[in-house]
């Protein structure tokens, strides 16, 4: 551990700096005793930046050399939580939005509609409400369900029109048939995965099926898979066929995404171009990769997993509290609106930002508001 | 330039009288100009100030010394401290007004009103010079230079008066709209939408059978909206009570086509918050009845205003469906209720001192800016004021923020998000709740106003003394402590943690007031009860306003941030070009609004902060 007086760090402001073994479980473990810690927070994606530059600590040619970075943490962490959401994890996160709606429009409705038509006492529904919810987050913070869910590490997607040999690539990269090759376009139908270790770095790469147009139902859903979890996806490789469109099936590639010619043994030129049947490219494509994702954030996936277990733990402090706080009856529900809102805020990532709009719908809607 | 006056504004209704005093408090020379001198102070809707919501905005207003809550008070014939069972954050104090005693001390307090005078007059046209608002052009030709106008006109753009399917145009009943003024704004070219709102019809109160209804009283101990009254002055009165029923939703069900909006008259959107009766009873159509209250317009006035049943139907309709009212049987018509339709100016094209972006020197204020209600017509016409008079001596704007301010969250709201329905306020809306209570306005607000020279040496001593014993008694309470076991003999449950306590602390309990922790010291019981209600109040939200503080200075941080009007987004390397497009439609004026607009990451803020500080550092160069 390294300890820096304000005048000697990064961002100007007293840091602690700690240096573990790489390991998930220590990182998780210390990640997870400090979230303990009153008054200690993870910081939002740049927030050192911005805290060095408010303290006059850079200059700022090197804030602007750091932008990018920032704009990739933010990125992976964007990518992350739809992962999430993408799952079932998200459909009950849809739930929950739904009754914590519900629930804060029922107390808010007696608070700014107190002299209208409105039921006096709404604390029954509210309380089902919050306790179901309650309930469901808590397990959810145990980790029990979640741990299987938000996946750590990273994904990278192959991707080019059919037939250009992604899986014979995929084959290569993961050392075995972990999918069927054909000469037929269209053989791949749906997403792939295998779990490989790249450089030292744990990565799930995706086969997908060809883009093209197609009459085949199948096939198109397939295609529409490959596209959405290509777009998740922390890297695309994507591959071009010689004289082809880049890139293919109108997929528009990132700026980080790396664009190759496919099938490269069957032409004269060998440079950008890789084959998975020689082998030809392939070494340097791993390096590609692995260069790339090692200068991304490298612990998003147990930072992530770490956020969302204590934005769960934090809810369902503020759930309880916000229970206790409608115990005192009348006199306390501003005090148990408060925590409700608060417990809703540690969901945002999960559940969507909540707006006083929302609310207000769910009054509108259920009560007839008006004099 | 030779100017006639300082701050020109036009309008007299709530936003144009709370503009020219803000105006004329700072010390400006303002005139007030408005069709007739009667309209000064006339309430078009129902008649009462206040509620839930709207009452801390009177109270912010009065922190700053406006007008409204001290002539509220003047005119209140009956006081009611709005859920005054739940938390003091969400009380709101709410009056019935006289409307002839709310006209004349208003027309009294804005003739009396040093800096301002009033003239008579319509106006027609603004004066222009390179494309500034520089006065304007009344019916007579004569012309008012000046320096900044305000505008609070309400709803007299395109203005359409429905009753059934007669339509006529007007502002309020009996109102005309300026035509030539309305074709002035349209030449700015300014975003515009439509909105309607509409009224009940007005009954006589000799027709009503009073001895059937219940009644409704005010409190016992009435609370004033201003810091400086302390008991009504006019005689109280209690409301009525009534409610439609299973024939009054037929007659309405089986005329629907005969009312403006379901006829298909109406295209402008409604507040959903004040739905006429032909939408209740559709909308709701499982509820057999709906509760009226029957307010009294007046002590000397007949007139009742039945809210809850505001209507576009034809009057025989009208007619028929009142008297289907129990209580109502024989009741007589004063005057028919109507929809009125009109345009808003989108207040996105505002700044955050109310002025126009696009338009230097014209301030917008009221229902024209899409928004609905006395008080959120009064505070924005604070804000004008005293940013038109902030212009004229040449300052930086007068800023309210979300976090010190109901007033803040409307402005902000407003200007950055646009309105959808008639805009109005709700507590919901603050997210600093807690906080910004009705009950600490004056703490919250007025050495603000001090600062900004707004205040009268009376409101000044007031708050002074008052700060004075409240920080005495904050210190007497914070100053000892007592342990759970020196506590056993109060009439109190305590956990035995062996915890010592200070008396602010204590009070944060959910069971204990003053009353009980008085033995516990001399000096406490001597703390004034009014003292002891706020410093109360203080502990009950203490935690949860200390957990908030870091989030406010935060928001605070980026709100100081600002950015300049001229400010080129484009010139933000790094930054995509959709985000430089909708932040040069947007303008933010900091950094805090910045970060609200749809699709800002932490990185493009940054990269905005660079961009500012380094424009600052070459202009200090």
């Amino acid at each position: 551990m390294i300890r820096f007086s304000g005048s000697r760090s990064f961002t100007g402001e007293n840091v602690v700096e700690f240096h573990v073994h790489g390991s998930t479980a220590v990182i998780s473990a210390i990640l997870r005793e400090l979230g303990r810690m009153d008054g200690l927070r993870a910081a939002e994606p740049g927030e050192f930046t911005r805290r060095a530059l408010e303290n006059d600590r850079l200059d700022l040619a090197q804030v602007e050399g750091l932008a990018d970075l920032i704009e990739s943490e933010t990125e992976a962490q964007r990518r992350q939580a739809l992962r999430v959401l993408a799952g079932d994890l998200g459909r009950r996160a849809e739930k929950w939005r739904g009754d914590l709606i519900r629930a804060a429009a029922l107390l808010e409705a007696t608070i700014d509609f107190a002299d209208e038509d409105v039921p006096v006492d709404v604390r029954p529904e509210v309380r089902v409400l919050l306790e179901g919810t309650r309930a469901e987050l808590e397990r959810e913070a145990k980790g029990v369900q979640t741990a299987e869910r938000i996946r750590t590490g990273f994904e990278v997607a192959i991707l080019g029109a059919p037939n250009t040999g992604k899986s014979t690539l995929l084959n290569t990269l993961a050392g075995r048939e972990a999918a069927i090759t054909s000469e037929i376009a269209g053989t791949t139908r749906d997403v792939i995965e295998v779990r490989m270790d790249l450089g030292g770095l744990p990565v799930t790469l995706l086969d997908t099926a060809g883009l093209r147009e197609t009459d085949d139902k199948v096939e198109s859903i397939g295609i529409a898979r490959a596209r959405e979890r290509a777009e998740l996806a922390d890297l695309r490789v994507i591959l071009v066929e010689n004289g082809g469109p880049i890139p293919p099936g109108g997929f528009e590639a990132g700026a980080n995404d790396i664009v190759l010619r496919a099938k490269s043994d069957l032409q004269d030129e060998k440079s950008g171009g890789i084959s998975g049947l020689t082998g030809d490219g392939v070494d340097d494509l791993v390096d590609r990769i692995t260069q790339f994702l090692s200068t991304q954030a490298g612990s998003t996936g147990i930072a992530t997993r770490e956020r969302h277990r204590i934005s769960f733990e934090n809810a369902v402090a503020a759930l309880d509290e916000a229970s206790r706080q409608l115990d005192f009856g009348d006199s306390r529900t501003d005090i148990a609106a408060e925590e409700l809102r608060s417990a809703v805020r540690s969901l945002d990532a999960l559940v969507g930002r909540v707006d006083v709009e929302n609310i207000l719908d769910e009054i509108f809607s259920s009560f007839c508001i008006g004099k | 330039m030779k100017h006639d006056f300082d701050v020109v504004v036009v309008g007299g209704g709530h936003a144009g009288t709370e503009a020219a005093h803000a105006a004329a408090r700072m010390g400006v020379q303002t005139a007030l100009v408005t069709l007739r001198r009667e309209d000064i102070g006339v309430m078009s809707c129902n008649p009462a100030i206040g509620g839930l919501g709207k009452g801390h905005l009177v109270r912010e207003i009065d922190a700053m010394d406006g007008v409204m809550g001290r002539v509220a008070d003047l005119a209140g014939i009956q006081f009611r401290l709005l859920n005054r069972r739940k938390g003091p954050a969400v009380q709101g104090p709410r009056s019935q007004a006289d409307r002839a005693i709310y006209r004349r001390e208003m027309l009294a307090a804005t003739l009396t009103q040093d800096n301002l005078t009033v003239i008579a007059g319509e106006t027609t046209d603004f004066l222009m010079s390179d494309g500034r608002v520089t006065g304007i052009r009344l019916a007579d030709d004569s012309e008012i230079r000046a320096q900044a106008v305000i505008l609070t006109t309400g709803t007299f753009l395109r203005g359409i008066i429905h009753i059934g399917d007669e339509q006529r145009p007007g502002g309020r009943m009996g109102d005309r709209p300026s035509v030539k003024l309305a074709e002035r704004l349209e030449s700015f070219a300014l975003p515009l939408g439509r909105l309607k709102t509409g009224t009940p019809p007005r009954l006589d109160g000799r027709t009503i059978n009073w001895d059937l209804l219940e009644k409704q009283p005010g409190d016992d101990d009435p609370v004033m909206f201003s810091f400086l009254s302390r008991k009504p002055s006019a005689r109280q009165i209690s409301c009525g009570i009534t409610y439609t029923n299973e024939r009054t939703h037929e007659i309405i069900t089986a005329n629907l086509g005969r009312s403006a909006m379901y006829g298909g008259h109406i295209g402008g959107v409604g507040p959903r918050y004040c739905p006429s009766i032909e939408d209740k009873v559709v909308r709701f159509a499982d509820k057999t009845s709906h509760q009226i209250f029957l307010e009294p317009e007046g002590l000397s006035d007949h007139t009742i205003y039945p809210n809850g049943i505001s209507t576009s139907l034809p009057v025989d309709v009208q007619k028929d469906y009142v008297r289907s009212i129990k209580g109502l049987e024989n009741a007589t018509i004063l005057q028919p209720g109507y929809a009125i339709e009109y345009d808003y100016v989108d207040p996105r094209s505002l700044d955050a001192t109310l002025s126009l972006k696009s338009v230097p020197g014209l301030f917008l204020a009221g229902q024209i800016n899409g928004t609905t209600g006395y008080e959120e017509a009064a505070a924005q016409g604070l804000v004008a004021g005293l940013n038109a008079a902030m212009i004229v001596q040449g300052r930086e704007p007068a800023h309210f923020g979300r976090t010190e301010s109901y007033i803040g969250v409307m402005v902000d709201d407003l200007i950055t998000r646009g309105v959808s329905e008639p805009y109005r306020m709700f507590t919901s809306r603050a997210e600093m709740r807690l906080a910004l209570r009705a009950d600490n306005a004056d703490q919250r607000l007025t050495p603000k106003a001090i600062d900004l020279g707004c205040v009268s040496r009376i409101r000044e001593d007031v708050f002074t003394a008052k700060a004075e014993k409240l920080t005495h008694g904050r210190d007497i309470l914070q100053s000892r402590s007592w342990t759970p076991s020196e506590l056993a003999g109060l009439d109190v449950v305590m956990s035995q943690d062996g915890t010592r306590r200070n008396g602010m602390a204590l009070l944060a309990f959910p069971d204990i007031s003053f009353r009980d922790i008085a033995p516990l010291a001399a000096e406490i019981s001597e703390i004034e009860p009014e003292i002891q209600r706020q410093l109360e109040n203080d502990a009950l939200y203490a935690n949860y306003i200390e957990r908030q503080k870091r989030d406010i200075e935060a928001l605070k941080r980026d709100e100081a941030h600002v950015i300049p009007r001229d400010f080129e987004f484009d010139g933000i390397s790094g930054l995509s070009n959709e985000l430089k497009a909708k932040l040069s439609a947007v303008r933010p004026e900091n950094l805090a609004q910045a970060g609200r607009v749809d699709g800002m990451t932490p990185a493009a803020l940054t990269l905005l902060l660079v961009k500012l500080r380094r424009d600052k550092r070459e202009r200090v160069v």
